[in-house]
């Protein structure tokens, strides 16, 4: 399962990507894989503030509808719209075009909560 | 010439039967009463480690280790609609009903007209409670002048072998079979080639609904011309100790037909493109067939069986609420269990079923909804974490195979 070292991560299978006071935001390789057949991406709404571990989007696979958490408090500051038309792009291209959302981070220092690569790889076994 | 020398169930008719083809319409819910979840731990079928070499995410499933998909639930689903796909249904119960009497006494305890059927043949049929609500769903097949085989819900096999041996008299007796058997589910447009590979280009499958007793590498098999796909297909029981052996030699067989193992992901939205019910879902023991629009596997004019003066109440008053398929106007969220239906505002039903087809790529589902407002056409919303969404009431079945 791809795991790259440049990432940082959530328990809940959330990738962040560091961009100066943002961080992107997307569901890693083995979260799709175990969803596999997203059908239906619910986005966050933009300039939505979230805390820490709160539900901001809903990924739909055909199966299950599963909750996407904020990894850190902040806001809402870009959506992925492609992910309306084409949500298997979570599938395809996880760590690329299928990210989710950006959140302008409130406090830098928050992002030491996260897992990094060698962490999340530790979590999924 | 295969020798014959293992009877699962002692059957008692012929060998084989002239095939006749076309689609197979009268299907069964084989997934399970998911209400009941057991609290041990969960049994393993024979194919446990099949499932577990072929990659599959295993789920604990009505008190069984079940595979929920290998691949991807719409692969799976497209190898049933175009090609040829198997199933795991070893979880499902066998119940044998013998004994003088016990024709007589399956058509009081049963509501469809089990005089309809004659050795080798089988029905879909409802077991119900006295209020005429749905205890299972089940296949009977008659295996004997007075044997019959029973093919019940996983998660009901127990109850069920309980409520039935309570309610029996002498000298009919029930047997639990369940745990020496595996089966398997083999379904879609390549049926027909798959069978003649397996058992030989001279042996025909049994007709739709019926079963019978054929021999398969040194040892016998029955196959049952069923299933719950809406794809021509047959279910396939054989000893436990066989079912390694017809599992591999299927996948083997089928490889130039483009067979794949399919799990409950797909089987689920399989039978719901169709409208065939789930127990536990669109079926409980609070609704009747009536309601969930299966009457016609039901015969009033039968002198009596459970539950049959509550259905009679039912047809004379009419139904409340009625089970109805729908299907999403736009692309969106998928509906699921649970979601709330709406009428122009006001609140009419709730949603038992629902997925994404993939198939017409539209989200479909079933639900109960008001007598008043569940008209083949009519528009509903389905509410989806605080939004409605428009939907409209559809003719069974949602899914269609088109002319070729």
């Amino acid at each position: 399962m791809n795991v790259p070292d440049d990432l940082l991560y959530t328990e809940t299978h959330e990738w962040i990507k560091r961009e100066g006071e943002n961080v992107r935001v997307g569901i890693t390789d083995h979260a799709q894989s175990e969803l596999t057949d997203v059908v239906y991406v619910e986005l966050p709404k933009m300039d939505r503030q979230a805390n820490a571990k709160e539900a901001v989007a809903v990924i739909e696979s055909v199966k299950a509808a599963s909750d996407i958490y904020a990894p850190v408090k902040g806001t809402v500051v870009e959506i992925n719209k492609a992910l309306e038309a084409d949500p298997g792009l979570i599938n395809r291209e996880p760590y690329g075009q299928g990210w989710i959302f950006v959140l302008k981070i409130d406090n830098a220092d928050d992002l030491k909560q996260l897992k990094d690569a060698e962490a999340y790889r530790k979590q999924i076994g | 010439m295969p020798q014959r020398k293992v009877h699962p169930f002692g059957f008692q008719g012929r060998g084989g039967s002239p095939n006749r083809p076309g689609a197979i319409e009268v299907n069964r819910p084989y997934l399970c009463y998911v209400a009941r979840v057991t609290e041990t731990a969960p049994q393993r079928t024979p194919f446990y480690d099949e499932h577990v070499r072929l990659g599959a995410k295993m789920i604990p499933f009505a008190g069984w280790l079940m595979p929920v998909q290998y691949t991807s639930i719409v692969e799976e689903h497209q190898a049933v609609r175009n090609n040829v796909g198997i199933f795991d249904i070893s979880h499902m119960g066998q119940l044998v009903v013998e004994g003088a009497g016990a024709r007589e006494w399956l058509n009081a305890t049963l509501t469809n007209n089990i005089d309809k059927l004659a050795v080798g043949m089988g029905q879909y049929t409802f077991l119900l409670n006295e209020r005429g609500g749905t205890i299972d769903d089940l296949i009977v097949y008659q295996i004997g002048d007075q044997k019959f085989l029973l093919v019940v819900n996983a998660a009901r096999t127990e109850d069920d072998f309980a409520w039935l041996q309570k309610r029996l008299c002498a000298p009919i007796q029930i047997e639990n079979r369940s745990a020496d058997f595996g089966g398997v589910a083999i379904q879609g447009p390549r049926l027909l080639e798959l069978f003649h590979a397996l058992f030989g280009k001279d042996m025909q499958p049994p007709p739709r609904n019926a079963i019978a007793e054929l021999p398969f590498d040194r040892t016998n098999v029955f196959v049952a011309r069923t299933g719950y796909t809406g794809e021509d297909g047959i279910e396939v029981f054989f000893r436990a100790t066989d079912a390694v052996k017809f599992w591999n030699a299927t996948l083997e067989k089928g490889k130039p037909f483009g067979i794949k193992p399919c799990g409950l992901g797909a089987r689920d939205t399989l039978r719901l493109e169709m409208c065939y019910p789930l127990n536990g879902s669109d079926l409980s023991p609070e609704r009747n067939p009536i309601e969930a629009g299966l009457g016609t596997f039901v015969d009033l004019t039968k002198p009596d069986f459970i539950g049959r003066d509550a259905l009679l109440k039912t047809k004379e008053i009419g139904s409340r609420e009625k089970l109805v398929p729908f299907r999403m106007k736009e692309k969106g969220p998928p509906p699921r269990p649970h979601y709330a239906v709406f009428h122009n505002g006001e609140r009419v039903g709730e949603v038992t079923s629902g997925t994404l087809s993939p198939s017409l790529n539209y989200g479909v589902g079933m639900a109960y909804i008001d007598a008043a407002h569940a008209k083949i056409g009519a528009e509903i919303d389905i509410e989806i974490r605080g939004q409605k969404f428009p939907a409209v009431i559809e003719k069974k079945p949602l899914y269609k195979k088109s002319a070729s």
